[in-house]
């Protein structure tokens, strides 16, 4: 309805355009002689993460290099994204471990479900948020590149300590 | 010493063409980076700090990108005119350097060599002719890309700078005034020794002409589209307007020549009110070349490096003035636009002649010398005029649209007699 609509009415008669054109120019003088800068220099000045902070996935390994995961299946079951395959394999000692294990960072929602049902904490979030590739198929990292990040992993929720003091 | 003759005066015009132009399109390039600088303190940002120190290479890599770009060529596009707009658009802005004298004549083994391109007897005109060229490019530009928005810019553009160089033009003739010449060189070394006898005082006429020199800057923003009167290119509403449809170098050749207008235009404050090349309460620098080759004061090398430092670092002041003031103000509305050069500027300017021409008459015939009294009295005139302009007239004048007065005042009127609903009377 156009005839509820609000008219401002503005003192145009009284007003000064030049003495608020001053007004501003001072305004914009002072924020340009301030010599704190808000930008924050990336590549050289980085954010300090929380230790709960849900990146990269990263694959803890044992001793002797091999991945912690026993391809139980659990973690592609919870996935609400599907972003995890796992194809199971097991070796001469009846011991199950994954074959094929990818994941991909691109489909990912990174809402760390994976972390929280491993029953081996072998797959983990990480704190790491920069990734950047040519390609999409560079996006699906195999079981090899999730051992290899070195980053630190994400912490869990505890519920003894729920905002994490 | 004598000025240079014969051929050594044109191999010393060709080398001035050549530096002066060379140097003139760097700080053109260099200002892009200033301007981007300005405005990210302004906001309380860094700005671009990636290349070279500070950020200063910034153009390069700019200007490299936009070399590599593909050029983009609309459907509809008139391609003639359309190729010739952004050569339109950096010609004016660079030419008009020429009669803009930057330094103290250097003298050299063939003589003395004048600062300046073209030391133009018709100075002003010529400044006021090719300046007037630059609605050209936009106007051109606008048209020949074949679409809507560039179309409205281009005729917003041309509307405007035909407005504003009217007041731009007339804000001049109190300074032809008291220069008394449309010699360039002429007017800085008026500022340099305003007085008719031997001693000197340095007057710049910033101060005898505090409102024309208002008036000047303000018709100089206009007239380099630069906000508060950047319709032409309004982002918001015609998406850049003029140059919407072009790209890469062609694109770069349309900011190069605002950016090379924008240069120029704050010499020509600085020469018109700033005392060009003039040292402040130095008399060293009082260095004259009369028309006839007559030269008067002591020319000497260091002399033109110190005085080209005082006009570049007056320069280098206006441009920034310039940004700070493109990163403060709003744009204004079309129609305030209008108003504001045609019942507003136009008239003060008009006045301010005839008052003007009035005080120098009465200054003249009361027997007052050239000199700081002729000075006082004028900055005196100034001063009141300045009040009356910028306080009684500025109340509600200069933000008022076309259509307000009558509008404003029915509903006003509905107001007062107490009506059920005063927006019935505005058509809302």
């Amino acid at each position: 309805m156009p005839g509820d609509v609000k008219v401002v009415e503005r003192p145009i008669g009284q007003g000064s355009y030049v003495r608020a054109a001053a007004k501003g120019m001072g305004i914009t003088l002072k924020h340009m002689l301030n010599p704190r800068k808000k930008t924050q220099q990336y590549p050289d000045e980085k954010w300090e993460l929380a230790p709960r902070v849900r990146g990269t996935h990263r694959m803890a390994v044992h001793e002797d290099g091999r991945s912690k995961c026993v391809a139980c299946g659990l973690c592609p079951t919870v996935c609400p994204v599907n972003c995890i395959k796992l194809v199971p394999a097991e070796d001469e000692n009846g011991e199950r471990y994954a074959a094929i294990y990818e994941i991909d960072e691109f489909r990912c929602i990174f809402c760390g479900y994976c972390q929280e049902v491993c029953p081996v904490e072998a797959i983990h979030l990480g704190v790491h948020y920069e990734n950047s590739e040519y390609s999409r198929e560079r996006w699906v990292y195999d079981l090899e590149r999730l051992c290899e990040q070195e980053h630190p992993v994400t912490a869990l929720w505890d519920p003894s300590d729920p905002a994490s003091e | 010493m004598t000025p240079v003759m014969g051929g050594a005066f044109a191999v010393a015009t060709i080398i001035k063409v050549v530096v002066a132009f060379t140097v003139l399109l760097l700080v053109v390039a260099i200002t892009t980076v200033v301007e981007r600088k300005v405005a990210a303190f302004i906001q309380d940002r860094s700005g671009p700090n990636r290349v070279g120190p500070w950020g200063l290479l910034q153009f390069a890599a700019d200007g490299l990108k936009n070399i590599i770009k593909e050029e983009t060529m609309p459907a509809g596009a008139v391609r003639p005119f359309f190729l010739l707009a952004p050569a339109l658009a950096i010609l004016p802005g660079t030419i008009l350097f020429a009669v803009i004298p930057f330094a103290s004549p250097l003298p050299t083994r063939w003589g003395l060599v004048e600062m300046i391109v073209a030391d133009a007897p018709i100075g002003i005109l010529y400044l006021l002719a090719i300046g007037s060229l630059g609605v050209y490019g936009v106007a051109l530009g606008g048209w020949a890309s074949g679409s809507k928005y560039a179309l409205l810019g281009g005729l917003r553009g041309a509307a405007q700078m035909i407005s504003y160089e009217v007041t731009l033009a007339l804000s001049l003739i109190p300074l032809i005034l008291l220069a008394g010449d449309v010699r360039v060189p002429e007017i800085v070394s008026m500022q340099q020794t305003f007085t008719a006898g031997p001693p000197t005082y340095a007057v710049w006429f910033l101060f005898p002409l505090l409102v024309g020199s208002f008036l000047f800057f303000v018709s100089g923003l206009a007239e380099t589209n630069r906000l508060p009167f950047d319709l032409p290119e309004a982002e918001a509403e015609l998406v850049t307007g003029y140059h919407t449809e072009y790209s890469a170098m062609k694109f770069s050749m349309f900011m190069i020549g605002e950016f090379a207008h924008v240069v120029t235009t704050a010499a020509l404050v600085t020469v018109f009110f700033l005392g060009g090349w003039d040292i402040p309460f130095w008399g060293g620098d009082n260095i004259r070349v009369l028309s006839d080759g007559t030269v008067i004061g002591d020319p000497t090398w260091w002399k033109t490096i110190l005085t080209l430092g005082a006009f570049s670092l007056k320069t280098a002041t206006v441009v920034v003035v310039f940004i700070w003031i493109r990163w403060t103000l709003p744009r204004f509305r079309y129609d305030q636009l209008m108003d504001l050069g045609w019942k507003f500027m136009l008239e003060a300017v008009t006045a301010y002649i005839l008052v003007m021409a009035g005080a120098i008459l009465g200054i003249e015939a009361a027997g007052i010398e050239v000199g700081p009294l002729y000075a006082v009295i004028l900055l005196g005139v100034n001063v009141v005029l300045a009040f009356l302009l910028l306080y009684v007239l500025d109340r509600g004048t200069i933000v008022r649209g076309a259509a307000h007065g009558r509008r404003y005042e029915a509903r006003m009127a509905a107001v007062r007699v107490g009506s059920a609903d005063p927006r019935a009377e505005s058509g809302r």
